[in-house]
């Protein structure tokens, strides 16, 4: 067993490596900066030891979705207050709770969590340490914790408006529609957009139908392009997504089939350039989430304990600024649109049922 | 032999120097990138291990990497490269998720069972990559490499699954609470549990905010075990000779067939108990979608060729994977370095560590230094001195 043994005390080794190196470390006086924060560092004092900090899913902070959309409103939070603001990202999720622990040690006044399936994990951690707030973009606070916010958005409203255009950009006459999972959140965008092309169809005198496909997965490009492929081929000519990584398959299917796309969370046009298609995206501003729900919780206006449901009368939701490729009545008709449910003379179904009822009360 | 020349030959110093040179590359690498490397290692170790709990959630995360790890160094004794860990690994939380979910029987056997049934799991994937191997020769890294497919693929399909899924969920259905491993699981959060806690700030913290559980000692066991199987036993013997010289071992009358099966059987088994103990051990107690590889048996190769292939080595190799990657968290959270940079010094420092050959070329040039050094001494007394053994 020779080896053993000097395996072990090669294991004491590295030990006494790392103990050296922390001394070092800690003789050298080491700061914990965080990059976004030290460059505003010096001109905001007022609140500058406010100290958030947000834990992303396994996307990651480039997820050129949901995450990174969260981590410009928290940068945007330390440029404006001078708050010192950091990431963490999941691998696995398995890292959800200890991700988060390590936010809350880190003496952050607010941690968020991105996206729905950090939400038991969050739940869980905002019942352990009650003195530090939580808030989750995309879930619910499910047990009642005064100290977590949950923050959902009506995707439906934007999808209803991208719908809408959909049915007027169809000369087909036929649109679909891509999901990712199978679930509440995502079905909301489907009958969102579906109730759309029928109120589209109303206002027109068309008749323009829809299919939709869930690929069952977020992160599958290729999945994504074989179901728009399949689409297209059926005739649709007009595709919308809800679903993150596939989606952008779906976006490059139409590009090479030279069909219109519509994007979904972000302006996608601006993102994917090289997809040549995108006329329009359905907008969920997280960032714009993050920076006025993290200022409400920290100034004490939003106490906790609540779910916060954002939607186009809040702004939160709404369709990319860039319209190159639509006409402009289209665009001005789908921006009223967008004003008829701010004002509430339309209330979007986000179910099945309501779809039906939607429908029927047309 | 000189003291220095002792020193230099023997194997602390080469893992010493590797982790030393390991991280003064790494350091570089972070400077190069615009990261103060002694701030970023001071989080690197403060965040491993600066609180109790953090040095528990190293162990927790150490786990899975360090029976891959013994699984992977098991085969490589026996000739195999089980590059299949991830496979087994997947199949094993699957099996043990299925069961764990229907099943609900009173904790002493509920825990054997969906242990086992993670280990049978890993083990029939092994074995049939092992039967794929001896009764029609091909090579175990393409076929396990495959079935790492197989599973990653199986394990959505079961998320998604109308019986097992999780409704508006990335995961399937958690298992029974019967089947949970925690150490002191039920009693730690129940009012005498949390009473006696109170005490005790610090048990407190490990306890109820990591899921400490029973899966490492687990783990511990099985390195010895399969170590004391290689190196004692005759079925040790056996695996080792077919790996080593598979027609000499023919020659001598042992069943080469036999011991490649049986050697990616009990590969597969391991890992499938790694399985198992992720899900038995940790929340969320399931299985969930997977987007990508999560890496614990890719993790677990690192893990065994730090560790030279000893099946004992693995337990400090897992505990320093397991700190680098759960310490490099803290330094994205205080150095704000993108994940990409803690991912080449965590492999900066693994590469290193991975080669141990750097001190014993400098214990040549001591030799041959002192070498010379006699030459000469030689030449002016003009009396040849005795040859020493270098």
């Amino acid at each position: 067993m020779i080896d053993t043994k000097m395996t072990r005390r090669a294991f004491v080794g590295t030990m006494g490596t790392a103990a050296a190196l922390t001394l070092a470390a800690c003789g050298g006086g080491s700061s914990s900066t965080d990059d976004g924060a030290a460059a505003d560092g010096g001109e905001a004092t007022a609140d500058a030891n406010v100290k958030i900090e947000m834990v992303t899913d396994t996307g990651g902070v480039n997820d050129q979705s949901f995450n990174q959309l969260a981590w410009a409103g928290m940068q945007q939070l330390s440029a404006d207050n001078g708050w010192e603001v950091s990431y963490i990202e999941s691998k696995q999720d398995a890292d959800y709770m200890t991700n988060l622990d390590k936010a809350v040690d880190d003496g952050s006044a607010l941690v968020w969590g991105i996206g729905f399936a950090m939400g038991e994990a969050v739940n869980t951690a905002a019942e352990q340490n009650p003195d530090v707030q939580f808030a989750l973009i995309d879930g619910t606070n499910d047990n009642g914790s005064a100290n977590l916010t949950g923050v959902l958005f009506k995707a439906q409203e934007p999808s209803f408006a991208v719908g809408y255009i959909a049915a007027r950009m169809s000369t087909a006459g036929k649109v679909g529609f891509v999901g990712g999972m199978t679930s509440e959140t995502i079905q909301a965008f489907e009958y969102g957009f579906y109730a759309g092309i029928e109120y589209a169809n109303k206002e027109q005198g068309t008749a323009v139908t829809y299919v939709g496909q869930y690929a069952e997965s977020f992160g599958d490009a290729a999945k994504g392009k074989s179901i728009a492929q399949k689409m297209i081929a059926d005739g649709c000519d007009v595709l919308y997504h809800a679903a993150g990584g596939t989606g952008v398959g779906m976006l490059e299917a139409c590009n090479e089939a030279g069909v219109w796309s519509i994007g979904v969370d972000q302006d996608q046009a601006v993102l994917f350039p090289e997809y040549e298609t995108i006329i329009t995206s359905a907008l969920k501003k997280v960032d714009e989430a993050v920076v006025n729900v993290s200022n409400g919780i920290i100034d004490g206006s939003i106490a906790g304990g609540d779910n916060i449901v954002l939607g186009a009368a809040e702004d939160a939701v709404g369709i990319a600024p860039t319209h190159d490729l639509l006409p402009d009545d289209i665009y001005q008709a789908a921006l009223d649109v967008l004003d008829k449910i701010k004002s509430g003379e339309i209330v979007v179904p986000e179910t099945k049922d309501a779809l039906d009822a939607f429908v029927a009360a047309l | 032999m000189s003291k220095l020349e002792q020193f230099l030959r023997s194997r602390f110093a080469a893992a010493l120097a590797a982790v030393l040179v390991g991280f003064a590359v790494s350091a570089v690498v972070l400077a190069a990138a615009g990261f103060n490397p002694i701030a970023s290692f001071a989080a690197l170790f403060n965040g491993a291990f600066g609180k109790p709990k953090y040095i528990a959630n190293v162990i927790i995360k150490a786990t899975p990497i360090l029976l891959t790890g013994v699984s992977v160094s098991f085969a490589f004794k026996t000739g195999l490269f089980n590059i299949g860990a991830e496979g087994q690994y997947i199949l094993g939380t699957v099996l043990a998720t299925i069961v764990g979910v229907k099943l609900n029987l009173p904790m002493p056997l509920q825990v054997p069972i969906v242990l086992l049934s993670g280990i049978l799991g890993g083990a029939a994937l092994g074995a049939f990559v092992g039967w794929l191997k001896a009764h029609f020769g091909i090579h175990e890294v393409i076929t396990s490499i495959m079935c790492n497919w197989i599973s990653f693929y199986l394990c959505n399909y079961v998320v998604m699954s109308d019986t097992f899924h999780k409704p508006n969920s990335t995961s399937a259905l958690p298992v029974s609470p019967s089947s949970y491993t925690m150490i002191l699981g039920n009693w730690k959060k129940s009012e005498a549990g949390t009473e006696f806690l109170a005490g005790i700030p610090w048990l407190r913290e490990i306890l109820l905010k990591t899921d400490l559980n029973y899966g490492f000692i687990i783990g511990i066991l099985v390195a010895i075990l399969i170590s004391f199987v290689l190196t004692r036993t005759k079925l040790g013997y056996e695996l080792r000779a077919v790996g080593f010289n598979r027609d000499a071992a023919r020659f001598s009358g042992i069943s080469v067939e036999k011991n490649i099966v049986l050697s990616m059987l009990i590969a597969g088994g391991i890992c499938g108990l790694a399985g198992a103990l992720t899900i038995t051990g940790i929340s969320p107690h399931t299985i969930t979608l997977l987007a990508a590889m999560e890496s614990y048996g890719f993790n677990g190769m690192s893990v065994a060729f730090i560790a030279a292939c000893s099946p004992i080595g693995c337990i400090p190799s897992s505990i320093l994977f397991a700190s680098l990657i759960y310490g490099g968290m803290t330094v994205q959270q205080v150095m704000g370095a993108p994940s990409d940079i803690i991912n080449i010094m965590i492999g900066t420092i693994v590469f290193f560590t991975a080669l141990p050959g750097i001190t014993p070329l400098l214990a040549n040039m001591v030799a041959r230094r002192r070498k010379e050094r006699e030459n000469i001494r030689v030449s002016k007394d003009g009396t040849p001195l005795p040859e020493k053994e270098v």
